[in-house]
């Protein structure tokens, strides 16, 4: 056993990078929420004058520009707002007027919720079908002869090792316009097909990229897996006249169960943060996540400012979903751990 | 097993096995197989309706650039030697030519050499052969497979992606490093400490681990924009800006890759036995001592996988970077975003695709080159839990 010392000894730089870059940005964060800076503005009589016939001809107006500070920046000032970002982004107001008036599909109009509503259901859509994809072309693969198992996991590898955006980009390109894929869908259906015209087709293109992209991952895990299921239990299972679905469902799946656990947990925790596929598609005028809205809070508008308050409320409500995304997987490591240690 | 006769198969589930596999085979690889295709076609090809057009070029070919049956047969020739002495000749010169312990180093310029010697043949010397003996050969050198790398030589050339690909080179290079110093540290630390301390640091990592990045660069955002003037007092004059820092990304990158990497790395330290260290603490060596004369020797395997994944974080990262640097010093994956705004020609669009290839064609070699620890490192955090 190592002394606290060594052992801090040992940590203290990926502590201090993970304290500096990690949990003092959180706080941040959770400052910025209630804080607005914005600039100092000031009411000024400004002249403008245009060449006109004979004289100029100059209009005198009162205009509200930022105030210019000594050193030739915009002088802002920070405020405490309490919760109007959060009412912002939340915007609650529209939410009851919705129920009220009985269209409480209009909720999905505002921003939040409607990335809200495309994070959580593509959480939870993907986590079964990558599961069951990973595990069938894990069955095949490890049924497949030995001579082609290699080249299998290199071609899988490669959707899972590629850049996500450049990922989605690729079958973006399938598609887009009369891409080839949608001109033989066009082909086969006699009608025109645009897939990037309405939020559903675009959503469809995106469970499956994203199938498509971490279905490897959970592939080679349950693969690794499968070379450590017990023959003699899968022996004595045929003996007792288990029929090949029985042995997957009560001899493999078992055996399988934590990495099941393992790739559920990493995979919840990766989509929630979908991203990318936003960017890939181009997908923001009709489906959006809750990353992607901070992102989009973020980047400068047309003249430069980046909402920060707004972005910083948006992040602090895309935690508490990481809550109780967390809750219990964390709740069982402790009792894990507590049964362990005593 | 097929060796048990219990476990033999019936034909028709073997068949619709290897059909499925078949099926998740092409799936796999189509969109990357033809995005490729379509970077070397001319843009009436790389977006006709046929696939035919697509794959052969007639647009392509009849502007003039396409390729005899010659051109491939040598073409593809030099690709196929290429990769295969990488595997088989190419550790073996290195190993003859780089000094005593300047091995790594000696693999960093041995690729590099090989890589130059592989574009001066292929670019250089190939045509030059290539074209007497087009027309010599009659009917085997008329071109018939419509091919042009102008888009390639346009994105590097014209729009100089090559410097998104230097910064995308120093970010990755330096997320790698640090965070394996970094992490290994920390990895073998948390690893050899069963405390209570130590659990609750790797719980709070996986907490970290969860958090979407955008979160994080609302709080880096204000900070380094004014980084100049909060810092003055400290620093005085000499105070940088952090937006647009490369530098700044990168510790940006190796703290937001640090839980996953001490993660990997514990596990990876707990496979070494601790009475390899707990012999070398008996023949007197301090704990540092012990890493660094013995540990140290036998880590490479776990440090090279997790090297990988953090080159994977730094390549990839579009939010982070996208967010943090300025278009100066932009990298490769956000610079492509570049494209959509001004995608207005389908010629602009056969540019993005031919950037898209460039990104993906190292990831392809990386693969290529170290797909068991990829495999072993998928696996090493799954088994252990």
């Amino acid at each position: 056993m190592m002394k606290f010392k060594t052992f801090f000894a040992f940590v203290a730089p990926s502590v201090f990078m993970m304290v500096l870059f990690i949990a003092l940005p959180l706080v941040s964060v959770f400052i910025q929420s209630f804080q607005i800076t914005q600039p100092v503005m000031q009411q000024m009589e400004v002249e403008t004058c245009t060449p006109g016939f004979i004289t100029q001809t100059c209009v005198t107006e009162v205009k509200t520009i930022p105030t210019i500070g000594e050193d030739g920046k915009v002088i802002t000032t920070t405020e405490w707002v309490g919760f109007e970002s959060y009412r912002n982004v939340l915007q609650m107001d529209k939410v009851w007027d919705a129920v009220a008036s009985g269209n409480v599909k209009d909720i999905l109009q505002i921003d939040f919720w409607k990335a809200l509503r495309f994070t959580l259901m593509f959480t939870l859509l993907t986590l079964p079908l990558v599961i069951g994809v990973g595990l069938l072309i894990a069955l095949t693969v490890n049924n497949a002869a030995k001579a082609v198992r290699g080249p299998v996991i290199f071609i899988s590898l490669l959707p899972f090792i590629i850049t996500p955006v450049i990922g989605s980009l690729s079958i973006y390109w399938l598609f887009v316009g009369d891409g080839i894929l949608t001109a033989m869908m066009e082909r086969w259906t006699g009608t025109n097909i645009s897939m990037f015209a309405q939020a559903w087709t675009i959503e469809l293109l995106m469970y499956f990229y994203r199938v498509w992209h971490v279905a490897p991952f959970a592939f080679v895990i349950f693969y690794a897996g499968l070379q450590t299921v017990n023959m003699d239990t899968l022996e004595s299972a045929v003996i007792d006249g288990a029929s090949r679905w029985e042995r997957l469902r009560h001899v493999i799946i078992p055996h399988l169960m934590p990495l099941i656990v393992f790739i559920a947990l990493i995979h919840l925790m990766d989509c929630y943060r979908v991203f990318e596929e936003i960017i890939g598609f181009r997908s923001q005028a009709h489906v959006i996540s809750l990353q992607w809205l901070t992102f989009d809070f973020l980047t400068p508008d047309d003249a430069g400012n980046r909402a920060i308050a707004r972005a910083s409320a948006s992040a602090m409500l895309t935690m508490i979903g990481i809550v109780f995304l967390l809750i219990l997987p964390l709740r069982r490591t402790w009792r894990d751990h507590k049964g362990s240690a005593h | 097993m097929s060796t048990s006769r219990a476990m033999r198969q019936s034909f028709a589930l073997r068949f619709s096995s290897s059909a499925f596999l078949i099926f998740w085979v092409v799936i796999a690889s189509f969109p990357i197989l033809w995005i490729t295709v379509m970077s070397f076609k001319s843009p009436v090809d790389a977006f006709a309706d046929n696939p035919l057009d697509v794959i052969m070029g007639p647009n392509t070919l009849s502007r003039g650039d396409g390729l005899s049956v010659i051109d491939i047969v040598l073409g593809l020739a030099v690709i196929f030697f290429t990769l295969r002495w990488m595997f088989t000749r190419l550790p073996g010169w290195i190993d003859s030519y780089s000094p005593a312990g300047l091995k790594v180093l000696g693999w960093v310029v041995g690729a590099a050499v090989y890589a130059i010697a592989f574009l001066v043949v292929f670019f250089g010397i190939l045509p030059l052969i290539l074209e007497p003996l087009n027309s010599i050969l009659g009917p085997l050198g008329e071109p018939f497979l419509g091919l042009t790398t102008q888009h390639y030589v346009a994105v590097w050339g014209e729009n100089e992606f090559y410097r998104n690909f230097g910064n995308s080179m120093l970010v990755t290079a330096g997320v790698v490093t640090i965070s394996l110093t970094v992490g290994t540290l920390a990895g073998y630390g948390l690893a050899r400490s069963g405390s209570d301390l130590a659990f609750w640091l790797l719980i709070l990592a996986l907490i970290f681990r969860a958090l979407p990045h955008s979160v994080l660069v609302a709080g880096y955002l204000p900070w380094f924009i004014n980084s100049a003037e909060i810092l003055r007092p400290i620093f005085g004059d000499v105070s940088p800006t952090l937006y647009g820092q490369p530098w700044a990304v990168i510790a940006v990158l190796v703290a937001i890759n640090q839980p996953f990497t001490i993660w990997m790395l514990r596990s990876f330290f707990q496979n070494i036995p601790a009475e390899l260290d707990e012999a070398a603490r008996v023949d007197g060596c301090s704990h540092f001592q012990a890493f660094r004369r013995v540990i140290m020797p036998v880590m490479w395997p776990g440090v090279i996988t997790t090297g990988l994944f953090s080159f994977l974080l730094g390549y990839n990262d579009f939010l982070v970077t996208s967010l943090l640097l300025d278009a100066q010093n932009q990298t490769m994956v956000p610079a492509i975003a570049g494209y959509f705004n001004r995608e207005t020609t389908t010629t602009d669009q056969v540019e993005a695709v031919a950037a898209a290839v460039s990104i993906t064609a190292p990831l392809f070699l990386l693969v290529m080159v170290f797909q068991r620890q990829i495999v072993s490192g998928l696996t090493a955090g799954a088994v252990k839990g």
